[in-house]
């Protein structure tokens, strides 16, 4: 029985195959986004985790000089000496064809996790090559074409295990590369064998960097961010889904009825309801899970660069096919088409066996049901505004945003209902009056589309009022932390002594960049000293302090923090501040510190050499008139180090090209979302557009033209699309201002003034317009092409 | 010793196949490279220290043991250098490879370990006064107050599961074979500079799972360097340490050539020290029993003959699955000896697939 059931109501996407392919693509589309942002946030995981295991499978850590500088090559051979499994490590930048690149040196004999270094059955392989100069620099096939133009680089090949914008190599090359001879960046080494002369003997100068832990926590808010918005997109397809199966179920009422008639039992048709969604979702979420693949593979080598840049957290850019990510896509799948089936077998089940076989599709919307979804609406705001003072961190943020976008996307239809009817009274007119009347009929059937429209309208508003807010705050706040003209780091001791010489009359002013690495209240930190400057005082972007600020500095009687520490440890003006193997100082001032994740502090200069005698004193920041003369000078008589000698215009540009990437996967997920919402709205279009005819053939005997008609479709489409916008735009807003003062707040440690884009939302405006009309466009040109008879016919059907 | 040539190699050339190049690159002509030359004159301790401009070098020591539990133990510490270039250089750009095989027999387990390091930073090398050939934690130490440096050595080399710490004083005087030190390896005229040190009386300490052992014993310490590699038709090597309890001893290999001809060699060592060398056909050795030795069978039981000096004895392994599963792997271990002498000494042997 069941199975002649089923027949029966598959028949029914015989008949209309273009709302099946309207059901199948929407359940596929919502999969894919949601798929796509499981498998890059499970790529992302998975590295951390091989991460952690190519070192933890000797449960290596890494280590770095605790001033921050390198480290010199006898450390390193002193560890091995001591018998403790070190392997060293070489890290900088390359600069090529205008490009910044990562240049990473190991050294294949001993790096954990390579066969080489791990013994036993000697399975990797150390090209000789690798190891003899020149040497290969190995990078992803992309980064390969940009690096093979470089005469002074080594031969380049492509490898898929490095990702873009990096390059690795033997520490051989990269030393030379970097000018780094005698000295490495960081050195890993496991600190759990027993019996050895302790690490702290053997290498007083290192310390343990962040582990991979703080990589898992650091980056936690990026991959919840993701999947906000893989969650996002997937709602937005729900809708697809939810709106074409209810249509769906309108239109195969009669042969539900006569089904019932027949005698098949409900709980066969019930049954068939939920296998048909069943076998939908699972061949749709297939498709998904591909589409989710491909995306995710699109998007994984700016998701990489953005961990990179912004956490130092190392992911392949390669994307491999996990279970976790397919099971979910599959499963999220089912559950949202049972979900979106529900209310029809619900409606099946309530359905008299003698009940009018009409189709409800455009029952009037009553008040009383509007005015639900406007208090529901309203409660999910509200519920959203608590969400942060009911508990802390990122997932109360995350509510906010959830109960924001949900609440406004309810109280849509209620609002455009509403602006309708104050419409209708305001017009005159037959025609005005018609067109707005049908409008409000249609409302119903379209408020799901429209509401994912707005959904992911007010998505778009937000993050990018976001973006584009961070990128205004963040290009002011390099311009005024970068105000020196000129970077230089010196090769050692005695050269940064002759630089000083040399510079002190042929520059402004020089003004020691000197940090060290320290623990910060229980986390790692770094502490910089300030030369009493006017560069400092005139240009360094404060948010707030007390009077006399930079002089207390000076006297080594205050300390600035930087907003992440003050926002962590809820400090206060004024507060004492314990430095570390020194004595408390008073909290003067709090200063923005965008891009780092670590915490950090201002002291004098005198303080920070009093404190640590033993800090680095090689980097410096010059002042001068006329860089380039003053570089030309500097690099003629100098022999500094690769990278020794910057300008400020290279690092703006590197900074700017970091962010640029941070945020270009947000902007990808952004511009998809927003067509899943316009196909929401074809299929709405065109699905609606079939059964509307009985509607319109009365207006077309009246007198007006098929043309007319069609047109009047485009303008409400438009219409709507426009009154959706503006509802959205407020929506928007709000996000946008979650985003900045809550969820930036705990994911990332600042916060950032909201800037306004109105020629944005006027472009977003015409788009949404646009793909509105789009929208409207085939369901129009069916209708004004339609022939006569057709028209003619619905008075002559009984219906 | 072959094995330790092929090992040498197989330093550079790691065993995948990407690395068919770089060993096909090396079995042609030692461009650059010194080359061994007759009538050398050994100085030291110049000649105990590194000598970067020949492709491959080695500090090979066995030493056959026993401990105060009355158990028989073996002993090997052997530091490889492989040149790429003929040059020492500075820093991790030299062209200088270094590989440590570490192993430690008893009658029911063997245990090994591995490291490998570049020249140039001080991980490992050698250095003279006092003389030392080191591999991170691994040490060959001069302990000798006056006379030649390795008159007195103290040995440290650990593993995962094992370490040793060994104490050797030298009974006798350096030993140098073929020629005066100049060692002929095949019938084409491959050579090599070769003596050894194989008058050790040890004292020391193994570390094993089971606990400390203190142990006495015996030990022989080979010096070789070379830039001349293999010929193509060279499958495999046997190769014995043997001290008899005469105090007499023997050094001999016999070179498995592919159409199944052997090329041997050895020294015979008086007690008092004084060497024959007998070249090619004087030994041979012939295998009495395989073992089933990490997937493959390997004569663990040998009949050595040198008619010469009226030499007929047998030589048994200690444990059978002394193997090296090291990236060139091999089979080296302690050996007992019966027949017309008895005593101890070490096998080594490779090429068996």
């Amino acid at each position: 029985m069941i199975w002649r059931v089923l027949l029966t109501l598959a028949a029914h996407w015989r008949r209309h195959a273009g709302q099946f392919a309207t059901l199948f693509v929407g359940l596929a589309l919502a999969v894919g986004l949601w798929t796509s942002v499981q498998a890059i946030n499970a790529e992302a995981r998975a590295s951390y985790d091989a991460a952690s295991a190519a070192l933890g499978g000797a449960g290596a850590q890494r280590y770095e000089a605790v001033d921050g500088m390198p480290i010199p090559v006898a450390v390193y051979a002193a560890l091995r000496r001591a018998g403790w499994a070190a392997s060293p490590v070489v890290e900088g930048e390359l600069e090529a064809g205008g490009a910044v690149y990562t240049l990473t040196g190991i050294d294949p004999l001993t790096a954990p996790g390579s066969a080489m270094g791990a013994g036993g059955d000697g399975e990797g392989a150390l090209a000789l090559a690798f190891i003899t100069a020149p040497g290969v620099l190995l990078a992803a096939p992309e980064t390969v074409e940009a690096l093979q133009g470089e005469p002074r680089l080594p031969p380049v090949e492509a490898s898929a295990q490095v990702e873009p914008g990096a390059v690795l190599t033997d520490i051989a090359t990269a030393q030379r590369l970097l000018g780094l001879e005698g000295e490495v960046s960081a050195i890993l080494i496991d600190p759990s064998r027993q019996g050895l002369r302790p690490l702290d003997a053997v290498a007083p100068q290192l310390a343990q960097a962040g582990g991979e832990g703080d990589v898992a926590r650091l980056t936690n808010s990026f991959h919840l961010n993701l999947t906000a918005f893989g969650f996002l997109s997937f709602a937005v397809g729900l809708f697809i889904v939810y709106a074409a199966i209810g249509l769906a179920f309108e239109q195969r009422r009669a042969s539900l009825r006569t089904l019932r008639a027949l005698g098949a039992p409900l709980w066969s048709l019930i049954a068939a309801f939920v296998l048909e969604a069943v076998v939908l979702a699972l061949a749709a979420g297939l498709a998904g899970v591909l589409l989710g693949y491909g995306v995710a593979s699109a998007l994984l080598p700016d998701v990489a660069a953005t961990l990179r840049g912004l956490y130092g957290a190392d992911v392949g850019g390669g994307l491999t096919v996990r279970p976790g990510w397919i099971v979910s896509g599959l499963a999220i799948a089912v559950i949202g088409a049972l979900a979106a089936t529900a209310q029809s077998v619900r409606r099946a089940a309530a359905m008299g066996l003698l009940a009018s076989a009409r189709p409800r599709a455009w029952a009037r919307a009553s008040t009383r049901r509007l005015g639900l979804q406007a208090v529901g609406g309203l409660a999910f705001i509200f519920a959203g505004l608590a969400a942060p003072e009911l508990g802390d961190g990122i997932v109360a943020g995350f509510m906010l945003l959830g109960g924001l976008l949900l609440g406004a996307a309810l109280l849509l239809p209620p609002a455009l209902a509403l602006v309708l009817a104050g419409l209708q009274r305001a017009v005159s007119g037959a025609a005005a009056d018609w067109f707005l009347a049908d409008t409000r009929q249609q409302l119903p059937s379209l408020s799901l589309a429209l509401m994912a429209l707005m959904l992911a309208l007010a998505a778009n508003l937000g993050v990018g009022t976001m973006v584009g807010s961070f990128r205004a705050t963040f290009t002011g706040w390099l311009d005024q932390r970068l105000a020196a003209e000129v970077y230089v780091t010196a090769r050692d001791e005695a050269q940064a002594r002759e630089l000083r010489a040399f510079l002190e009359t042929e520059a402004d002013a020089m003004l020691p960049i000197w940090e060290t690495r320290r623990e910060l209240l229980g986390a790692p930190g770094e502490i910089y000293g300030v030369a009493d400057h006017a560069t400092y005082r005139d240009n360094w972007p404060l948010l707030t302090a007390q009077n006399g600020a930079w002089d207390a500095v000076a006297a080594g009687e205050g300390v600035m923090v930087n907003e992440q520490l003050w926002r962590r440890e809820d400090l206060r003006l004024g507060q004492a501040f314990p430095v570390p193997g020194g004595p408390e100082l008073s909290i003067v001032a709090v200063y923005s510190d965008y891009g780092n994740p670590r915490g950090q502090i201002l002291i004098g200069i005198d303080r920070l050499t009093e404190l640590y005698p033993d800090v680095s004193r090689l980097r410096y920041a010059v002042r001068t008139e006329d860089p380039d003369t003053l570089m030309e000078a500097v690099r003629a008589r100098f022999d500094l180090p690769r990278g020794g000698l910057v300008d400020q215009q290279s690092v703006k540009r590197f900074s700017l090209s970091v962010f640029e990437r941070t945020f270009a996967v947000t902007g990808a997920l952004n511009v998809l979302t927003l067509g899943v919402a316009a196909f929401a709205m074809f299929a709405s279009l065109t699905t609606l557009a079939s059964m509307r005819l009985p509607q319109l053939a009365p207006v077309w005997a009246l007198g007006m033209t098929r043309k007319t008609l069609a047109r009047l479709e485009l303008a409400r489409a438009a219409a709507l699309a426009a009154l959706t916008f503006l509802a959205a735009l407020p929506a928007g807003l709000a996000l946008a201002w979650a985003l900045l003062a809550v969820v930036n707040v705990e994911a990332f440690g600042w916060r950032l003034p909201l800037h306004l884009f109105p020629l944005d939302w006027l472009r977003l405006f015409a788009l949404a317009l646009a793909a509105a009309v789009l929208a409207a466009l085939l369901p129009a040109r069916r209708l004004s092409s339609r022939p006569p008879r057709a028209f003619l016919a619905v008075f002559a059907q009984e219906r | 010793m072959m094995i330790r040539l092929f090992a040498a190699l197989a330093l550079i050339a790691a065993g995948a196949p990407a690395m068919a190049q770089g060993f096909a690159g090396l079995g042609t002509e030692a461009e650059g490279f010194a080359a061994p030359e007759r009538g050398y004159q050994f100085e030291f301790p110049r000649d105990h220290l590194a000598h970067p401009q020949y492709r491959i070098e080695w500090w090979y020591l066995t030493a056959n043991l026993t401990g105060e539990d009355g158990r028989e133990y073996g002993v090997q510490w052997t530091l490889f250098r492989s040149a790429l270039a003929p040059q020492a250089g500075a820093g991790f750009s030299a062209p200088q490879l270094w590989m440590g095989h570490a192993g430690l027999t008893t009658p029911d387990a063997h245990f090994h370990a591995e490291r490998l390091a570049r020249g140039g930073v001080g991980q490992a090398g050698t250095q003279a006064d006092p003389f030392s050939a080191y591999i991170d934690e691994w040490e060959m130490r001069s302990t000798a107050a006056d006379g030649d440096a390795l008159d007195a050595l103290s040995l440290f080399a650990r593993g995962e599961q094992f370490s040793y710490r060994l104490d050797l004083a030298a009974e006798g005087p350096l030993v140098f074979h073929g020629e005066d030190g100049y060692s002929v390896k095949s019938a084409a005229g491959q050579a090599s500079y070769y003596y050894s040190q194989p008058f050790y009386a040890v004292d020391g300490v193994l570390d094993l799972p089971g606990g400390e052992v203190a142990v006495t014993g015996t030990a022989w310490l080979d010096r070789e360097w070379s830039s001349q590699p293999l010929s193509e038709n060279q499958d495999g090597w046997d190769w014995v340490s043997l001290n008899f309890e005469t105090g007499e001893k023997l050094m001999g290999f016999q070179l498995r050539q592919s159409e199944g001809s052997v090329y041997t060699y050895a020294s015979w060592i008086e007690p008092g020290g004084s060497l024959t060398a007998f070249e090619d056909g004087a030994l041979t050795m012939t295998p009495l029993e395989s073992a089933a030795v990490a997937g493959r069978e390997v004569p663990v039981r040998w009949r050595v003959e040198l008619p010469a000096r009226d030499l007929d004895v047998e030589v048994d392994a200690v444990f059978d699955q002394s193997w090296m599963a090291t990236r060139f792997a091999y089979w080296e271990g302690p050996v007992r000896i019966t027949g017309s002498h008895g005593g101890r000494g070490y096998l080594e042997m490779t090429g068996y697939e």
